[in-house]
């Protein structure tokens, strides 16, 4: 019995105790304090501040049905990009209700933008709830409905979309994106 | 079942890529597990004698495989215990973000599953993240049994390790010492590493509290912070898996761009593959790492091209009508991120569930059926190709032991590993691993199939609520943690039964492993003959594929058919529910 303790369960103690003070405190701060240092604006959550006022982050999509704003896709969220409840719909691909959701927003979509065929990411709910992206086909299916919105020319709308596009790294990694919210800040003319 | 050649270079420049770090690493691991000087030891070595000095343990002295198995457990179950009580008291303890009306105790069966989750290198999670944990609770509690779960499983393949190469020894190692040396040195520098390139991404590390915004169109949303990089990291490195966030790696601040989804995957396969290098090296053979390393290889890319090419795939079931309205050539794109795309998600689901992390960048239960098959046949397959920390080398090393045994059937002489002969015993024991996986799967899945507690379950009506319940527990036996996560896991039966599932999957594996160790270390070398079935080159890689999958197939078919393999028909059929 002593051996057990002293071989066994002693050890099981100590280097619980003394890794949670490595790995859980020591190496959290010295990341953080390194991450604030080197870092600041992404370790803080690539915040976007306009005229002193965060209004969101870049990273994190918001809710848009102004028509003069590019919407982002579908937001299973809470009520709708919600961060405090991220996550997806999680409706299988033979759900009724999943069916029934796309047709909706197909629907919806047709009559905001017209009869071109609708971008799948705009119709389906994104893994997060979040994505802040929207694809370059689906920002440019939006564009005649938000330059006849703000009465500027497409071709202006257009070019910011371009500006806010980006392709994939090396060409390979991942898909190309449009950043809804920065996008959106452009428009207005917001984005310094 | 070829994905788009974007897709594929996406695929090989991550596998080149893990492949060539095999060797640098298997090399530091080896030498740092064998307590050999490293370019660490001036910063590490003196917490290393430190540590060795808390515990009161000599770290020349080794242990027989019993009482190493007594110290997994015994440390395990501390861990569990402190866990549960960290959880149920973490209102009153400092670092609770929302105050003491904010974040409460975890209610006790909750939080029993989510301890025995995290201890098993599970990562199951039954909690939504971002208000159900204080920062204390995920970084001093959770992230630490990221580390040592991972630690555990590094340990225990090396004593199986050095069990298979050593000759008539008694003893495989020390468990306190293996435990110190892979944290210190494996993990805890590499996670730091890896954590600030999350940072120079747009993961966040943080100890503000959430902040509440004005967005554009005058809304407010509140946006959860908290240290997330120095988790995300040791998650992925340690193939952990428990997201931050609920939404996992899909959410922006655990994964906010294509480049950190490349690295989290690049960080989930280093140490699996770099380990068959280590055991390569400790067996004095390089080629029968590369051999292990091989037929993970394959394994994981074939799923990954049709996972891949499942996703870029378009949902039968969206109806004609509406199809033609619809331009979905960016693939099933429900419940995946945009940045992602159909490829990058389908690859990641292969990853995380090839070994045993279980992070999602996309909600696998949307996954087209045969999308969704992929990652639910990687755990059932044991969770070895390439397998979690540790874990994948010691089940693969368990299936080689089968597969020399079946090489020997067929030729009529007495297996060998490893110029040691395998006898009844270790037989017994590699079969109990298997067996137990598969009569913790398939039972608590056919007992959840049959009650009303576990029918409550599934959210998905047809054959796909019952893919919901066998992945669950294919999930948590196989310590993996992803989820088909439609299935509402929060309730006394899931809880209790996925902590019991988790449990098997662990030490119902570690404990014959570790008994196959101790007594193939003390048998003597026998000298290599004709008869010999060599386990190098393409023959025993050929020959160990067919066996896992051949295991695999005939054990989990049937379930299988029940499920994905149904699904995939009624999808075609345009059948709803």
């Amino acid at each position: 019995m002593r051996n057990f303790l002293k071989s066994q369960l002693w050890p099981a103690i100590a280097i619980l105790l003394t890794f949670t003070v490595i790995t859980g405190v020591i190496y959290p701060v010295a990341v953080t304090a390194v991450a604030q240092v080197v870092f600041p604006g992404q370790a803080n959550g690539s915040m976007v501040v306009v005229d002193g006022q965060t209004i969101g982050s870049s990273l994190i999509g918001q809710a848009f049905d102004d028509p003069k704003y590019f919407s982002g896709r579908p937001s299973a969220a809470g009520a709708g990009y919600d961060p405090t409840a991220s996550g997806g719909s999680n409706l299988s691909s033979t759900s009724k209700a999943l069916i029934n959701a796309i047709t909706v927003r197909v629907d919806a979509e047709r009559k905001a933008n017209g009869n071109a065929p609708v971008p799948i990411d705009l119709v389906t709910a994104s893994a997060s709830g979040l994505d802040p992206d929207i694809s370059p086909a689906a920002a440019d299916y939006q564009v005649a409905r938000v330059a006849k919105a703000r009465n500027i020319t497409e071709d202006a709308v257009r070019a910011l979309v371009a500006k806010h596009t980006s392709q994939p790294f090396l060409g390979f990694i991942g898909a190309a994106t449009v950043r809804v919210l920065e996008l959106n800040l452009d428009l207005d003319g917001l984005l310094k | 079942m070829i994905p788009s050649p974007l897709g594929l270079l996406q695929a090989f420049s991550l596998f080149a890529v893990v492949l060539l770090l095999a060797r640098p690493l298997g090399g530091y691991m080896r030498a740092v597990m064998e307590g050999e000087r490293t370019f660490l030891w001036p910063v590490l070595r003196p917490v290393e004698r430190g540590v060795y000095k808390i515990l009161r343990v000599d770290e020349k002295s080794e242990q027989r495989w019993t009482a190493y198995a007594v110290s997994v457990i015994v440390f395990s179950f501390v861990c569990i215990l402190a866990l549960y009580l960290q959880q149920r008291l973490q209102t009153y303890l400092p670092l609770n973000q929302g105050g003491t009306a904010g974040i409460l105790p975890v209610a006790p069966d909750m939080a029993y599953n989510t301890s025995v989750s995290f201890d098993t290198n599970t990562n199951w999670q039954n909690y939504l993240g971002e208000n159900t944990m204080t920062y204390l609770t995920q970084m001093a509690g959770l992230a630490v049994r990221n580390f040592v779960s991972a630690a555990t499983g590094i340990a225990v393949a090396l004593a199986l390790t050095r069990g298979l190469v050593r000759k008539s020894m008694p003893t495989i190692g020390n468990f306190w010492v293996d435990l110190t040396r892979s944290t210190l040195y494996i993990l805890l520098p590499i996670a730091f590493v890896g954590a600030l390139v999350l940072v120079s991404q747009g993961v966040i590390q943080t100890f503000a509290s959430s902040l509440t915004v004005h967005t554009l169109q005058g809304a407010t949303q509140i946006i959860p912070l908290g240290p997330v990089a120095s988790q995300e990291a040791i998650k992925e490195l340690g193939t952990n898996g428990g997201g931050f966030f609920n939404a996992n790696s899909a959410h922006p601040f655990e994964n906010p761009t294509t480049i950190s989804n490349w690295v989290e995957m690049l960080l989930i396969l280093i140490i699996p593959f770099g380990l068959t290098n280590t055991f390569g090296r400790m067996a004095g053979n390089a080629r029968q790492g590369w051999a292990l390393a091989a037929v993970m290889m394959i394994v994981l890319a074939t799923g990954s091209l049709v996972a891949m090419s499942s996703e870029e795939r378009t949902n039968p079931s969206i109806p004609t009508a509406v199809a033609q309205n619809v331009d979905q050539s960016a693939g099933n794109m429900e419940g995946k991120e945009v940045r992602f795309g159909a490829d990058g998600s389908g690859l990641f689901a292969t990853v995380t569930t090839g070994t045993s992390t279980g992070a999602v960048n996309s909600m696998h239960d949307s996954f087209l059926p045969i999308g969704g098959l992929v990652p639910l046949f990687n755990i059932e397959l044991g969770e070895i190709t390439p397998g979690g920390a540790g874990a994948g080398l010691y089940g693969i090393l368990v299936f080689s032991i089968i597969g020399v045994f079946i090489a020997g059937l067929m030729v009529g002489r007495t297996p060998e590993f490893l110029g040691k002969k395998i006898e009844a015993y270790e037989m017994k024991m590699a079969m109990l691993v298997v067996l137990f996986l598969a009569a913790s799967i398939l039972g608590f899945s056919a007992l959840a199939s049959a009650t009303t507690a576990g029918q409550a379950g599934p959210l998905n009506g047809g054959p796909h609520g019952f893919s919901e319940i066998l992945y669950a527990f294919s999930s948590q036996t196989g310590n993996n943690g992803s989820a088909f996560a439609g299935l509402s896991g929060n309730t006394l039966f899931y809880n209790i039964a996925g902590a019991f599932a988790m449990m098997l999957g662990r030490y119902a594996m570690i404990v014959p492993i570790l008994a196959i160790a101790g007594s193939m270390a003390g048998k003597r070398r026998v000298a290599e003959s004709l008869g010999t079935f060599p386990t190098t080159g393409p023959i025993w890689v050929g020959l160990l594929i067919g066996v896992i999958i051949i295991v695999g197939a005939l054990t989990f078919f049937p379930a299988l058919a029940l499920g994905p393999i149904a699904d995939q028909l009624l999808n075609n059929a345009g059948r709803l529910f």
